[in-house]
């Protein structure tokens, strides 16, 4: 196991390396010149000369990422253009807080969507099935900053339950952590209830069935156990698209996350901000993945033995 | 002569084979209530698209600022009401509606087709080319698509073309997974070594055999990719990446009338509704696709 996780560590780095470069790359294609946004109108043509020549704009590409990698590995990540602040340290600040959001929004959509998925298996073309998966179908289809809009107007500016946005306390938490969840609710529903589905259908739960073991021990021992795999595999992909949703959800309740922050650095053009964020984001996405795939062996004893 | 006869009976079967196919597909697709719900939203808004000039007047009614008529509720005169320059925003919706399906049918097709050929190629080669496109891939992979169109619009700058060029640039690496899994499943078959036997060459094989006996399931994803690709769209423009003002699109639409929703709540309704049904009619569709492709399934 360890040898696996190990690998899978290893495997992370020429990904990562391959990412920066990428965003790095992606980057340097904005039009205009840094150095002299940076200097303002009244800067002089020497100067903005001097400034390109400081920060190594001019050297070629791969040049300038063998820089900003080298830095990188010492913990630093440039300086913002627009505030002076360090990046790691900003990042480093607002990381916690979409952390929380991220993992409130995907306890909050586990919690929900798997009862949910295994109760409309159960009873395949109930109501309750046919309703939840229309319901998780619209889910699915609603953009994040729209639901965030409809419940900042109906429990924020109607009712006055939760405050419209900021961060203070749990209570400004609950509206755009539900909002973020959504989505994911809705798509984890859809395949824990199409992989409890195939698992039913299986020898070996009519063999328990024959056997006389009682409907919900069959149910949570036999299939939900086996059902779950897929699920877990969703729940990974899901958190990437928490993440970029992170971006929209933060934007609509003033949440001060790295989301926020990209999309401000972006309006900003502060480069060195925006590439932090990306790599945070990347970072963690990553990271997310290789807890994903570990849970998945430790789960299913086929794939743990392929790596033993 | 006999032979003759032989080929032209063949060539009967295969078609009534293939129309039998599709005939097939249909058949299972019709008795799906949802899925025709989708078919009938999704020709709406396409009609809506085309025949937008037909419907509303584009200059006077979704673009020009009247401060008179600001901030109207829904009326006779206005069915959705007015956005915040006296714009009609029924009139702004059916124009978005041509931003929001190009977008997504154009970005799907770039990714589909930047994509089908690396998945092909991966695919069908195996290997070292399989090896170091899918290496390059798994890079674009580990950024959330989304981010990613993000990263790409913000270096380009906002218009449509950027908007279509990031979308589909983001979306590259999905499809090439699916496509490069469809072929891997296809391309060990007996006819694929038959048509190799007889001297095929390699790029007929791939386009005449492998793709479409692989057809099925790229169908589906790109039906739900071009759902996604317009949250995208409507995503990247709430955030003021994307289309500019005054153009209407709905994403926009919604970031306008976010400072004057407390009082009046429909200038976020209705663009938020019109994505929310563009989105849901594709979703409903490809659902469909894949119950009537894969009877196993059901």
């Amino acid at each position: 196991m360890l040898k696996y996780i190990l690998r899978r560590l290893l495997m992370m780095i020429p990904v990562m390396l391959g990412v920066i470069f990428l965003v790095f790359f992606i980057i340097s294609l904005t039009p205009g010149d840094v150095a002299a946004m940076i200097l303002g109108d009244g800067a002089t043509p020497e100067a903005i000369v001097e400034l390109r020549e400081e920060m190594g704009l001019d050297d070629p590409i791969i040049v300038q990422y063998a820089n900003y990698m080298k830095d990188l590995l010492t913990g630093d990540m440039g300086t913002s253009y627009s505030t002076n602040k360090l990046v790691s340290s900003e990042i480093g600040q607002r990381f916690p807080n979409t952390f929380k959001l991220t993992v409130t929004a995907i306890i909050l959509a586990v919690m929900i969507s798997i009862p949910i998925g295994v109760v409309s298996a159960t009873r395949q073309y109930s109501i309750f099935d046919n309703v939840g998966m229309i319901l998780a179908l619209v889910g699915i289809s609603m953009p994040s900053f729209w639901t965030g809009l409809i419940l900042i107007i109906a429990f924020a500016l109607k009712l006055g339950w939760f405050p419209s946005g900021g961060m203070e306390g749990i209570r400004s938490l609950i509206l755009p952590a539900f909002t973020l969840a959504v989505a994911s609710t809705a798509s984890i529903t859809r395949t824990t209830r199409s992989s409890m589905l195939e698992v039913i259908r299986q020898d070996y739960i009519n063999t328990a069935k024959a056997k006389g073991v009682s409907r919900s021990i069959v149910v949570r021992k036999h299939a939900l156990k086996n059902a779950l795999i897929p699920a877990i595999t969703v729940i990974g992909l899901e958190f990437g698209v928490l993440l970029g949703g992170a971006v929209l959800t933060e934007t609509v309740f003033a949440w001060p996350g790295i989301g926020r922050l990209m999309v401000e650095s972006i309006l900003r053009k502060d480069t060195p901000m925006v590439l932090g964020c990306v790599i945070a984001f990347a970072l963690s996405f990553s990271i997310v993945n290789l807890i994903i795939d570990i849970l998945y062996a430790y789960i299913d004893p086929r794939i743990k033995s392929n790596y033993s | 002569m006999t032979t003759k006869i032989e080929s032209t009976n063949v060539d009967d079967l295969i078609k009534t084979k293939k129309r039998s196919q599709s005939a097939d597909v249909w058949k299972r697709m019709k008795k799906s209530p949802t899925a025709i719900m989708g078919l009938i939203l999704i020709i709406v808004f396409l009609c809506m698209a085309i025949f937008a000039p037909l419907i509303v007047d584009y200059e006077a009614d979704a673009i020009k600022i009247n401060v008179i008529e600001r901030l109207q509720h829904p009326s006779k005169d206005h069915w959705f009401g007015t956005d915040e320059f006296g714009r009609d925003i029924f009139a702004r919706i059916v124009y978005g509606s041509r931003i929001s399906l190009f977008v997504g049918l154009i970005s799907v097709s770039i990714a589909l087709s930047i994509g089908g050929f690396l998945g092909s190629i991966a695919g069908y080669y195996g290997g070292r080319i399989d090896n170091i496109i899918m290496r390059v891939l798994d890079v674009l992979l580990a950024i959330p698509v989304i981010l990613l169109a993000i990263t790409i619009v913000a270096a380009l700058g906002g218009s449509i073309m950027n908007l279509m060029i990031a979308v589909g640039v983001a979306n590259i690496p999905g499809f090439a997974r699916v496509v490069r899994a469809s072929v891997l499943s296809v391309k060990d078959q007996e006819f694929i070594e038959a048509s190799r036997a007889i001297g095929a060459k390699d790029h007929t094989i791939i386009l005449k055999h492998v793709l479409p006996n692989s057809m099925a399931p790229i169908i589906v994803y790109a039906t739900l990719k071009v759902a996604s690709a317009i949250m995208a769209t409507a995503s990247l423009s709430f955030l003021g990446l994307g289309v500019q003002p005054p153009t209407p699109e709905w994403g926009g639409m919604l970031a306008g009338g976010r400072d004057y929703m407390r009082d009046n709540m429909y200038i976020v309704m209705y663009p938020g509704v019109a994505i929310v049904l563009a989105v849901l009619s594709l979703n409903l569709i490809g659902d469909g696709l894949r119950d009537a492709l894969d009877p196993k399934l059901k």
